[in-house]
C-alpha cells in the first residue's frame, strides 16, 4: 500500500494563523473605510442634489471646437459625449470620502490595509494548498478562503486598472469578514486529500473558475444593489422629494445610477462566458468521474438554474422596457441562485458534489 | 417604441417627451445596429384564424415571451433539485412515497419524481426552442441583408450623437472624405460616401457571434435530446481474473433510452487482472480512499488484438462512444465446500457487499447442486458471510477497521436444506431465503458462527463437511454507457462560448464623418459615433479615428473666435432623417 503525500501539519497550522491574521487586519480596513465613510460626512457635497435639480433640457449647445489659440497648435479635436436620450445626465458621487481630505486619506489607508490583508489571506490559501499539495478547493472551508481572496484580488484589480470603485470597499470588506467568520468556525475542516473522485485536472479548471465566477457575480450583485438605492434616490430627487439624511449622506457620494448599472452590468456580462465555460468544463468532468455529462444532480440543477437566471437578465437588458430597475432585479435574482447553488446545496440538498465536507 | 418606454414610469415619460424631439432624427441612423427582434405592444388582432395565428406566433417569437419562457424553465427546474428523483435515487423515491402518503401519489401524478422528462418541463423548453428557432431564422435573413447592404447615411444632425467632434479646416469636403474613407477603411471598417458624408460600421462579429451562440444552443440540445434516446448504461461486477463481453446478458443491471437496441452495443470484451485501492493511513481522514486502480486487458472486435490499460476513477476506458468506468470496488473471499467424504462441492470467489467505508462486506454463499449430508441425503447449503478487511481483535466490534487487508477475517454462519431457487421466483444472489433452511448448531445447541482467517477451515458439525478460507480476491464493479451526440454536445458548447464572448465583447457601432463647405469659405468637419451601448470604448475610439482625419484635414487657425461654430448641413441631407423611427440601439435607457 502507498500513501499519498500525507499532510503536512506544520504548514496547516500556518496556514491557519495566517487566515487568522488576515481577518484581523481586514478589521482594521473595516475600521479605516467606516472612518473614510464618517469624515466623508462632514463636507456638504451637494453636487448630485444640484444636479437633478437643474432644470432639464437646459444643456449647453454639445458642440465644441478646440480652440487652438492665435497660432495653429495642431491638436486632436476634442470629442463631446452625451448621455443617451432618456438618461438622467447626473455626474458621479465623489467617492466615500466626500471630498474630506482626512476621509479620503482614511480611504487610502483602508486599501493599504486592504493590500495588506490580501497579501496575509493569499498566503494562508497558498500554505493552505502546499500543505496537502493541490490546489485549495477540496471543500467548503477552503473554498470561502480562496473566494474571498479572490474577491478581494478582483477589487484590487480594478483599483489597480485605475478603476474608481474605492466606494466598492466597505460592502466588500464586511461581506469578506462574514465569508471568513463562516469559513473559520461552521466550516472549518482539517487540511486533508482528496478522495478518488476529486482526482482530476479538471479540479482546476472547473473549480478554480467557478471560484472566479462567484467573486465577480458577488462584485456585481454589490454594484447592483448600490445602483437600485442609489437609482430611487436620484428618482425621489428628481420628482422633488427629499431623501433622508442618511440616506442623501451615503448615497450623494456613490457614482451617478447610471454608472453603477454600467458597471454591474459589465461585470456580470464578462463573466458570464465564464460561467458557461464552468459548467461545460463540469459537465465534461461529469462525463469522466461518473458517467453520463449531464445527469440533473442538485449542484448541476442550481448551475443551470444560476446560468439561465443570468442568461433572462442578460436578454432583459436587450429588451426595451426591462432595463433599469427591473433587470437589476433579475441580476440580483440570480446572484441568489449562485448564493443557494453553494450555501444552499452543499447543506440542505445530497447529491454526487460532496466536497462540502460539513 | 416610444410605447415601451412609457412602462418605466412617470419620471421616464416626461424625459421621454423631453427626448422624443431631438432623437427622432437620428432616425435609420441607428436602425438595424442588432437583429434584435422590435418590441410590439400586445395589440389584439381583429382579424381570423390567420390573423391569430399569426399573432400567436409574433408573440412567441418576441423577446418578451423569450424571457418569459427562460424565467419559468429556471423555475421549473427547481424541484427536481429538492424532491427525490427517480433517474437518480430509486430507493430514496420510495421512502418519499412511504412517509408521504397523500402527498406522494400527487406528487407522483404531476411528475415530480422525474421532473426533467415530465411533461410540463419538457413543454417549457420544446416552446423556448420552437420561440429560439422562430428568432433566429428572421434575424440570420436579417444579418444577410444588413451585410449586403450598406451602413446607413449620416443622421441630419451629428451633434445629437453620443460621441461628437467637430472642427474647421482649409481642406476640401472631397478630399477630407476621401482621407476619412481611407482612414476607416485601414481601421477595417465598411465604409462608403454617401451624400456629404462617410458612413461607416464596425463589429458585425458582434451579431454573427450571437447567432452563432444560439444555433448553438439548438445544437446542444438536439446532441442531448439524442444521446438521451439512444443511451445505454449497464453495470457488472467483475472479481480479479474473470473477464465480461459487451452483451445485454452479461450484464447485472442494465438501462437504455427509448429508440436503443441491443445491436447497438460496441463489441468488445475485457478481463481484470487486478485491482488496487490506497487509503489514507492516519489523520482525522484515516481509511479515506486515496487512489482506485483496475489493470485490465481488453480486445476490441470479436477476434480484436488484446490490450492492457488501467482504468481509474476519473479516467474511463473509451472504445468507440462506449465509456467503461470503474464504480465500485469490494472483496471476494475465495471458499471451498467440501462434503463429509472430502468431495469438492464448492470453490470460487464470493463477491460481497461493502456495507460501510471501512468495506465490512456481507454476502451469501450457495452450494446449489452436487452436495450429499452425511447420511448421503442430497441437500443445499447456504452460508451467511461477513467480511472484515481489518479485524480488530478479539472482543471489537464486528465491523472492520480499515479499508485495506491489513487483518481480514470472514465470518461464516452455516445453513443446511433448501435454498430455494428452483421455485423459480428471481431471487438475489447476496440474500439467504431462510424459510426452508435449518442452521447448524454449535456445542451450546446456538446458531454455529465462526471466525476464519485465511488457511483456515471450519468444520460442520456431524459430519457435514468443511469450509476452507483460501485467501480474498478484490473486484471491481465498472459501468459501461454508451452515449451517442456528445461529440456535438461539446463542439456545440464550444460554438456557444466563442459567440457569447463574440456577442459581450465585440461592439457594434457606426461613425460618420461628414465634410461640408461652411460660410466661412472653410470645411466644416463633424465626426460622430454610435453603438448599440454607451461605452467609455466609442468617444476613444472616435478620437483616435477623428486624430488620424485631423492629420489630414488639420484644423485652419481660428480667425474669429466669437463665430459660431455651428455648422451648416447641406440641405441634401435632410431627406435622410426618418422621424419614424427612434434611437432604439443607441438609447440605453436606464
Ligand atoms: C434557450 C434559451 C436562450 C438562451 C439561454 C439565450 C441566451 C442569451 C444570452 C446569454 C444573450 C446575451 C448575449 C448578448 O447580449 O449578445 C442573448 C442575446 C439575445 N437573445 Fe437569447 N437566449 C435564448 C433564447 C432566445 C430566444 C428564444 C430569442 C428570440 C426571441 C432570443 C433572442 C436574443 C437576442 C435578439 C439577443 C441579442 C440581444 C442583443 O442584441 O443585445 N434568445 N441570448
Amino acid at each position: 500500500m502507498t500513501f499519498a503525500a500525507a499532510t503536512n501539519e506544520n504548514l496547516a497550522s500556518i496556514s491557519n494563523l495566517l487566515i487568522y491574521s488576515a481577518m484581523a487586519v481586514y478589521t482594521l480596513a473595516f475600521l479605516a473605510y467606516i472612518a473614510e465613510w464618517l469624515f466623508g460626512s462632514r463636507s456638504k457635497v451637494g453636487r448630485t442634489a444640484a444636479a437633478l435639480t437643474q432644470k432639464t433640457g437646459a444643456k449647453a449647445p454639445a458642440v465644441t471646437v478646440k480652440k487652438a489659440g492665435g497660432t495653429a497648435v495642431l491638436e486632436r479635436p476634442e470629442v463631446v459625449v452625451r448621455a443617451a436620450a432618456g438618461a438622467r445626465d447626473v455626474p458621479d458621487g465623489p467617492g466615500a470620502h466626500g471630498g474630506d481630505e482626512q476621509g479620503d486619506l482614511y480611504g487610502r489607508i483602508a486599501v493599504s490595509l486592504t493590500a495588506l490583508a490580501f497579501a496575509i489571506e493569499f498566503g494562508g490559501v497558498l500554505t493552505r494548498a502546499l500543505s496537502v499539495q493541490r490546489a485549495p478547493w477540496g471543500n467548503m472551508y477552503e473554498f470561502n478562503i480562496t473566494f474571498s481572496t479572490v474577491a478581494v484580488g478582483v477589487y484590487l484589480g480594478f483599483l489597480a486598472l485605475k478603476k474608481d470603485i474605492r466606494w466598492l470597499g466597505l460592502p466588500l470588506i464586511t461581506s469578506v469578514l462574514l465569508d471568513l467568520g463562516i469559513a473559520v468556525t461552521v466550516l472549518y475542516t482539517a487540511s486533508d486529500q482528496l478522495v478518488p473522485a476529486l482526482h482530476s485536472y479538471w479540479l482546476y479548471i472547473h473549480v478554480s473558475t467557478a471560484i472566479l465566477c462567484g467573486a465577480v457575480f458577488y462584485v456585481g450583485a454589490v454594484g447592483t444593489i448600490l445602483y437600485l438605492f442609489r437609482d430611487s434616490y436620484e428618482n425621489k430627487l428628481a420628482t422633488g422629494g427629499k431623501p433622508g439624511r442618511f440616506a442623501t449622506s451615503v448615497l450623494e457620494r456613490l457614482p451617478a445610477s447610471a454608472s453603477l448599472d454600467k458597471f454591474s452590468y459589465r461585470v456580470n456580462a464578462a463573466v458570464f462566458p465564464l460561467w458557461t465555460f464552468t459548467i461545460i468544463a463540469g459537465a465534461i468532468w461529469a462525463g469522466d468521474a461518473w458517467g453520463r455529462y449531464w445527469g440533473w444532480d442538485p449542484k448541476e440543477v442550481w448551475s443551470f438554474i444560476t446560468w439561465v437566471a443570468y442568461a433572462c437578465y442578460l436578454h432583459a437588458r436587450a429588451t426595451a422596457g426591462w432595463k433599469g430597475r427591473k433587470a437589476a432585479y433579475i441580476a440580483l435574482i440570480a446572484f441568489g441562485c449562485w448564493l443557494f447553488n453553494y450555501y444552499g446545496v452543499n447543506i440542505f440538498v445530497s447529491g454526487k458534489h460532496s466536497y462540502s465536507g460539513v | 417604441m416610444s410605447n415601451t418606454e412609457t412602462e418605466t414610469g412617470a419620471r421616464a415619460e416626461v424625459e421621454a417627451k423631453a427626448s422624443a424631439a431631438e432623437d427622432s432624427d437620428l432616425g435609420a441612423a441607428g436602425s438595424q445596429l442588432s437583429t434584435a427582434p422590435r418590441e410590439d405592444a400586445p395589440n389584439l388582432p381583429s382579424l381570423g384564424v390567420i390573423g391569430w395565428a399569426r399573432w400567436f406566433w409574433r408573440q412567441l417569437t418576441s423577446m418578451r415571451v423569450a424571457l418569459l419562457l427562460l424565467f419559468m424553465l429556471s423555475l421549473a427546474a427547481i424541484p427536481g433539485s429538492l424532491i427525490p428523483q427517480s433517474s437518480q435515487d430509486e430507493t430514496k423515491v420510495a421512502d418519499f412515497l412511504k412517509a408521504h402518503e397523500t402527498l406522494g401519489p400527487v406528487y407522483d401524478r404531476l411528475g415530480l419524481f422525474h421532473v426533467y422528462s415530465s411533461v410540463w418541463f419538457s413543454a417549457i423548453y420544446i416552446l423556448l426552442f420552437v420561440s429560439l428557432i422562430g428568432c433566429i431564422v428572421p434575424r440570420s435573413w436579417q444579418f444577410v441583408e444588413q451585410l449586403r447592404g450598406r451602413p446607413p447615411r449620416a443622421p441630419k444632425r451629428l451633434d445629437r450623437l453620443p460621441a461628437y467632434a467637430t472642427w474647421r479646416t482649409g481642406a476640401e469636403p472631397e478630399q477630407v472624405r476621401e482621407a476619412a474613407l481611407k482612414v476607416l477603411r485601414q481601421r477595417r471598417f465598411r465604409s462608403h460616401v454617401a451624400g456629404d458624408a462617410v458612413a461607416a460600421e464596425k463589429g458585425y462579429l458582434r451579431e454573427a457571434g450571437n447567432l452563432l451562440f444560439h444555433i448553438a444552443l439548438i445544437v446542444m440540445l438536439i446532441a442531448f435530446a439524442w444521446g438521451q434516446l439512444l443511451r445505454s448504461e449497464g453495470t457488472k461486477l467483475i472479481v480479479e481474473g474473470d473477464g465480461f463481453a459487451n452483451t445485454l446478458t452479461q450484464y447485472d443491471d442494465f438501462k437504455s433510452g427509448s429508440l436503443f437496441t441491443p445491436d447497438d452495443l460496441n463489441p468488445f470484451s475485457f478481463d481484470l487482472k487486478n485491482f488496487r485501492g490506497t487509503y489514507e493511513a492516519t489523520g482525522p481522514n484515516k481509511g479515506t480512499p486515496r487512489t482506485y486502480e483496475a489493470a485490465i486487458t481488453y480486445a476490441v472486435g470479436a477476434d480484436g488484438e488484446e490490450k492492457s490499460t488501467t482504468v481509474k476513477v476519473n479516467e474511463p476506458l473509451e472504445i468507440g462512444d462506449s465509456k467503461v468506468y470503474l464504480v465500485s470496488h469490494g472483496y471476494a473471499p475465495v471458499v471451498t465446500v467440501r462434503d463429509g467424504s472430502g468431495k469438492v462441492v464448492f470453490s470460487d470467489a464470493v463477491p460481497l457487499l461493502p456495507l460501510d467505508a471501512n468495506v465490512t462486506s456481507s454476502g451469501v454463499i450457495k452450494v446449489m447442486d452436487g452436495y450429499r449430508d452425511a447420511k448421503g441425503k442430497r441437500e443445499q447449503l447456504g452460508f451467511q458471510a461477513f467480511f472484515l478487511p481489518s479485524y480488530g481483535g478479539e472482543g471489537t466490534a464486528v465491523v472492520s477497521q480499515f479499508p485495506a487487508l491489513l487483518n481480514p477475517v470472514l465470518n461464516l454462519e452455516p445453513y443446511h436444506g433448501d435454498l430455494g431457487v428452483d421455485s423459480g421466483v428471481p431471487q438475489s444472489v447476496y440474500r439467504l431465503d431462510k424459510s426452508h433452511l435449518k442452521m447448524f448448531e454449535d456445542s451450546k445447541g446456538a446458531q454455529l458462527r465462526e471466525n476464519l482467517k485465511p488457511g483456515e477451515t471450519m468444520t460442520l458439525p456431524g459430519g457435514a463437511g468443511t469450509v476452507s478460507f483460501d485467501g480474498v480476491k478484490e473486484w471491481a464493479g465498472f459501468q459501461v454507457t454508451q452515449q451517442p451526440g456528445s461529440g456535438w454536445a461539446l463542439a456545440g458548447a464550444v460554438a456557444a462560448i466563442a459567440g457569447l464572448a463574440a456577442s459581450l465583447f465585440i461592439q457594434r457601432r457606426r461613425v460618420w464623418v461628414r465634410a461640408v463647405r461652411g460660410a466661412d469659405g472653410l470645411t466644416v468637419v463633424e465626426m460622430a459615433g454610435l453603438g448599440r451601448s454607451e461605452s467609455a470604448k466609442l468617444p476613444e475610439e472616435l478620437g483616435d479615428l477623428a486624430g488620424l482625419v485631423h492629420d489630414a484635414a488639420p484644423a485652419a487657425p481660428e480667425r474669429n473666435a466669437d463665430l459660431g461654430p455651428e455648422p451648416e448641413p447641406d440641405p441634401a441631407s435632410d431627406s435622410d432623417s426618418d422621424a419614424h423611427v427612434a434611437p432604439a440601439e443607441g438609447a440605453e435607457k436606464n
